[in-house]
């Protein structure tokens, strides 16, 4: 286990010890102590190590992760896994805005809630948040799985593409041409997995949720609609 | 970006340290905007007395006698301390707006921080930590505060283009985002007999909630107008003579994170603020609403 204090060494140290893992390592199990909100923690990682970081963060933890598992043990500021390749992301407590932005894979698990723009243009990463999700969550995401064990707020997937969002609780409202769908087997089957990898298979079933989609109306232009231009 | 910070005491014992405690909490932000810094700090002046913060940018010529010139003015006992560019003049409160009028009067060089009962603004060009040691900040006390540190937007990096801005008695607004509106908002409040002292939006939307006030408004409902008359981004925190208050606008892109515990409420801009608040490992930390209106008094 390697500790790294943060405070005293500093996060350019620490992220550059990080960055020369490159891909392959026997340094895999780390933490950070007392990240007092710093930013930038842990991000642009990309080998298969353990990165416990032990406290609260600032904006863009984990940001652009590849391969590792990184375990926030306190909440997250903004950005959080901002694109992310792949690898894992855990948040103990809550999440601020744009957690996950743009990611292209791996998991996302937040254990409290996430604020606004959660998974805003989510390009296939998974997200699983145990509590609720703010406004303007997946505006304009184009693929990978949201998970929501309580609720979404206004504008639920605005301009979707195609991410599937599955929501326990309510939503206050849909945004433009995200609609509900039907909850076929093969969902009910992934948001078991996902709820399992998500560490929420205890707290919710898969029969609980509700499905919202795009209605992919928006796709292609309307000439009917082109008068409104 | 800007940086806010905001503190209000519920723990009397903690009150001695509200100078030391905002100021660690501001120069964390620094980051946030390294054009100009101030910070507002409400402290009782003592039964029947005002306090008026002013500012010159020529305080060995403007501040020389100026206690003696108002009390000759005034007829009335007047006393003054000079910390830097800025000096606190106290005067009895039912003379406070003979003596803002006193004041314009004899240094024509004197610009009007603040006036109240509790209110003292300090605010000038430059780093937070620079700021905060030309006044001596960290040695006040106080029950609650506000601090602020500038990226400069919407008008040019000035003294009076530093936050706070304070529009009426005891009031004062501080403001993360940027307004659109805010010409045809000050034209429209010039004419209700608002004045203004700048070009700058932040102070269109603190001139906004003083009139409101003016008018019977409630502090909250002032807030809740802002949501519905202000265009623009806005994380605004302002103070009065006993509370804090917090709106952010409906898009809510401007950070916020609060913290609570039985001593404080407390504000930043990002959790890194708060961080070496006492206790803060067990407080209550959350972001605020959007469109949703925060408020305490004591």
């Amino acid at each position: 286990m390697q500790t790294f204090d943060l405070a005293a060494k500093g996060l350019r140290e620490l992220n550059s010890s990080l960055h020369a893992l490159k891909g392959t390592t026997n340094m895999t199990e780390w933490e950070v102590i007392n990240p007092k909100g710093a930013h930038a923690i842990a991000a642009g990682v990309d080998a298969p190590v353990d990165i416990t970081v032990r406290g609260s963060t600032g904006y863009y933890c984990a940001g652009m992760n590849k391969q590792a598992t990184i375990r926030i043990k306190g909440s997250a500021g903004p950005g959080v896994a901002e694109n992310m390749m792949s690898g894992t992301v855990i948040i103990d407590g809550d999440a601020s805005q744009y957690a996950g932005a743009t990611g292209r894979g791996g998991l996302l698990v937040i254990k409290g809630n996430a604020s606004s723009r959660c998974g805003i243009s989510m390009k296939g990463i998974d997200i699983v948040v145990h509590g609720s999700i703010g406004h303007m969550s997946c505006f304009m995401a184009q693929s990978g799985n949201m998970v929501v064990l309580g609720d979404a707020g206004d504008a639920l997937g605005d301009s979707l593409y195609e991410a599937r969002l599955f929501v326990r609780g309510s939503v206050k409202s849909l945004g433009a041409d995200c609609i509900e769908k039907e909850m076929r087997p093969e969902h009910l089957a992934l948001l078991a997995d996902l709820l399992k990898r998500g560490e929420a298979d205890h707290k919710a079933k898969p029969e609980e949720f509700k499905r919202y989609g795009s209605a992919r109306k928006l796709y292609n232009f309307n000439i009917d609609n082109a008068e409104a231009y | 970006m800007c940086g806010i910070v905001g503190l209000f005491l519920k723990d009397k014992a903690l009150e001695p340290q509200l100078g030391a405690m905002l100021t660690d909490m501001l120069i964390t932000m620094t980051d946030r905007g390294p054009d100009s810094a101030g910070i507002a700090i409400y402290s009782d002046a003592g039964k029947g007395l005002a306090k008026i913060t002013v500012q010159s940018s020529d305080p060995g010529k403007d501040f020389k006698d100026l206690d003696g010139d108002l009390a000759a003015a005034l007829g009335q006992p007047v006393t003054m301390l000079i910390k830097d560019t800025h000096a606190v003049m106290e005067v009895p409160l039912d003379q406070m707006e003979a003596a803002r009028t006193a004041l314009t009067h004899l240094r024509a060089g004197i610009k009007i921080m603040s006036s109240g009962e509790t209110i003292e603004i300090f605010k000038e060009v430059g780093l937070p930590k620079d700021v905060a040691a030309r006044f001596q900040v960290a040695k006040m006390g106080g029950t609650h505060g506000i601090g602020h540190t500038r990226m400069a937007t919407e008008s040019a990096v000035t003294t009076m283009g530093a936050h706070p801005f304070s529009t009426g008695s005891d009031q004062c607004l501080v403001h993360n985002g940027s307004l659109s509106n805010h010409n045809g908002v000050r034209r429209e409040l010039r004419r209700q007999g608002m004045t203004f002292e700048t070009e700058n939006d932040t102070e269109v939307g603190a001139a906004f909630i003083s009139h409101k006030l003016k008018t019977g408004e409630t502090l909250g409902n002032a807030l809740e107008a802002t949501l519905t008359d202000l265009d623009g981004f806005f994380t605004f925190v302002v103070g009065t003579r006993n509370g804090f208050g917090v709106v952010r606008d409906p898009i809510a892109c401007k950070p916020a994170v609060m913290a609570e515990t039985d001593q404080y409420v407390a504000f930043g801009s990002e959790y890194r603020a708060l961080v070496n608040l006492p206790g803060i490992e067990t407080a209550r930390v959350w972001e605020p609403e959007p469109a949703t209106v925060y408020f305490w008094e004591r």
